[in-house]
């Protein structure tokens, strides 16, 4: 049993990882702006296109292998940089204070043009790029043989975790987002410029989803569709652990996991639906999540 | 403008139209399939909730209608419309007695929760549900008649028009009643109405009883119109698409969400010869229709004060 389990324990998690990361992004993009942004699903593919598309020109043009390595995180910043403000500034702010139907329409719109630019620009093949678990290679602990690769995913949604939190607690624009998300309105009175903030925040989301997506390249490739299902894992997660709760995502990221690994280990054909079964008994006992609140959202 | 002679008019335009393009007539059947499921989430955007969830009932009302000729041998048109009318109803109300305790996103993502376990066991139990390459669904008779395919598509195109009318009059009625006025109150100020006395609970649970029916019909009609039920037609996008679809026409009254379906479907057909980017078109006229509209496309034609989105 041990032999079995484990194996799956650990691609469940390298696999949660990739969700938290997107789940986060889409939490603290709620928490600061106050918009669910259904379109977020859109920027993990995007970003995971991005570094297919990078990785296979490093590779093509013949420079060190290693290089793929620094393509990953340089994707979903060009990605970030690019496609955050952009969006940003147009569409999600003009939702601001709307009603949540407006703002779930307005994402939804945008997550249907994104979804066909991207069929537009990268067809409806699949990409593969995987020299990076090529070069990590692999190792045998107690006997079972692990992809480097995915426990480097583990470790580094870890690190993203601490690093997120240290991120918020301890310096200027982190303070002055969690400013933010506690009262908006005084926040503008103290002289925050909050339409700045949004902008980061927004930004950080961008960023976070499209590493998701360009971490995902190396071990499944990206195809058509990728968005969508990402999408609503996603929402998945970052509902059961409370939206604007980050390490309520983290939480919830690893009890789906879970879930998924004993549904595979006792009944395959349940597999898909543990992470909305979880989430559908979550929301019934607590609306807000397991670690949100009624009344109060922070950070 | 009054609303008889314009209803009138448009349903007489549907007829001349799939005269003058017999193919028309498949896409205008689909487009009223997916208008009644659209109406559906309609009547609960007047109540201010969004439901990302609401093709589960689209796709029950399809797989019933396939389970109920597969298994059950029945094949006559009526009694499968009716029956999976009545599933999808006491579906609505089940599911509903849950969710109409919850607002604003709480609702939108339990909706999405439900749907997406709904499309996750239709995916994977394979014996029952045909998984991912869903189930065949045959001619179905009319009152014992056998007609070939051509002739049951022209029926069932007639059926459904039959159908629209129905169900625009039941609505529109059932937005003139008290129930119906309650709904609306509910979107304006629910702790108001609770001390009037009015249970706000109640009249959100006949809404949601009332669309999961509507949806229903219309994943009846989807299922004999497409000869086919997939697993997909419970998928999040497509809910999305519902509420995209009532939105775009307006949801103001009953012909919005039929407007914005014929839209909808149209753009599909008439843009997969071109690109398969039809959803592009279709997102930007949604946000077209957000910013510039917020009647939706039939506030071309009939401006009314009620039913604005925000």
């Amino acid at each position: 049993m041990f032999e079995t389990i484990v194996p799956l324990l650990i691609d469940g998690l390298a696999n949660a990882a990739l969700i938290f990361l997107v789940a986060v992004g889409l939490t603290l993009v709620f928490s600061v702006l106050r918009v669910l942004n259904v379109a977020h699903g859109s920027f993990y593919s995007i970003g995971a296109y991005a570094a297919a598309s990078l990785g296979l020109w490093v590779v093509g043009a013949g420079l060190p292998g290693w290089l793929t390595f620094a393509s990953l995180p340089l994707s979903a910043a060009l990605v970030a940089v690019i496609v955050g403000p952009l969006i940003e500034r147009t569409l999600i702010r003009w939702a601001y204070g709307k009603s949540e139907a407006v703002q779930i329409l307005v994402t939804f719109g945008l997550f249907l043009i994104l979804e066909d630019l991207q069929r537009i620009v990268f067809g409806v093949d699949s990409f593969y790029e995987d020299t990076p678990v090529q070069l990590l290679g692999s190792i045998e602990i107690g006997g079972v043989v692990y992809l480097t690769y995915q426990l480097v995913l583990i470790l580094l949604a870890a690190a993203l975790l601490v690093g997120l939190k240290l991120f918020i607690g301890h310096t200027r624009i982190g303070k002055l987002i969690a400013a933010v998300v506690a009262d908006r309105e005084i926040s503008q009175a103290m002289g925050i410029n909050t339409n700045r903030v949004f902008m980061i925040a927004f930004s950080l989301g961008v960023f976070l989803a499209a590493l998701g997506g360009a971490l995902t390249v190396p071990q499944a490739g990206v195809s058509p569709g990728l968005g969508a299902d990402t999408m609503v894992l996603a929402f998945a997660v970052a509902a059961i652990g409370g939206l604007g709760k980050i390490e309520g995502a983290a939480v919830a990221a690893v009890i789906v996991a879970l879930a998924r690994v004993l549904a595979i280990y006792f009944a395959p054909e349940l597999d898909a639906v543990a992470p909305y079964l979880v989430m559908l008994l979550v929301l019934l006992v607590r609306p807000y999540g397991l670690f949100g609140s009624a009344t109060t959202r922070k950070i | 403008m009054p609303l008889l002679p314009l209803a009138t008019g448009a349903i007489i335009a549907l007829v001349a139209a799939t005269f003058a393009f017999p193919w028309l007539e498949f896409v205008l059947t689909l487009a009223i399939a997916k208008g009644l499921a659209a109406l559906g989430v309609a009547i609960l955007l007047r109540g201010g909730l969004i439901s990302i969830g609401h093709a589960m009932f689209f796709a029950i009302g399809a797989y019933a209608t396939a389970f109920a000729m597969r298994d059950f041998g029945i094949t006559d048109v009526f009694a499968l419309i009716l029956i999976s009318a009545i599933i999808s109803l006491v579906a609505g109300l089940l599911i509903g007695a849950f969710v109409v305790r919850y607002r604003a996103i709480f609702f939108a993502m339990l909706n999405l929760a439900i749907s997406m376990v709904l499309f996750s066991l239709l995916s994977k139990f394979y014996g029952v549900t045909g998984g991912t390459d869903g189930l065949r669904v045959g001619t179905p008779t009319v009152l014992g008649m056998v007609l070939e395919a051509k002739g049951f598509a022209t029926f069932l195109f007639y059926a459904a028009i039959a159908a629209m009318v129905l169900a625009g009059l039941a609505v529109n009625a059932y937005f003139k009643s008290p129930l119906g006025e309650a709904l609306s109150a509910v979107h304006t100020n629910e702790i108001r109405l609770e001390y009037l006395g009015i249970p706000v609970r109640g009249v959100l649970l006949v809404a949601y009883g009332l669309s999961a029916l509507l949806a229903g019909i219309g994943g009846t009609f989807a299922a004999m119109t497409i000869g086919h039920v997939l697993p997909d037609m419970a998928y999040w996008t497509d809910s999305g698409h519902l509420v995209l679809v009532a939105v775009l026409g307006g949801i103001s009254g009953i012909g919005g969400p039929f407007v914005g379906a014929a839209f909808l479907e149209l753009v599909h057909t008439l843009a997969a010869g071109v690109t398969d980017a039809w959803n592009m078109i279709v997102g930007a006229a949604l946000l077209g229709v957000i910013f510039f509209l917020p009647k939706g496309l039939i506030g071309f034609i009939r401006p009314t004060k009620k039913g604005d989105l925000a």
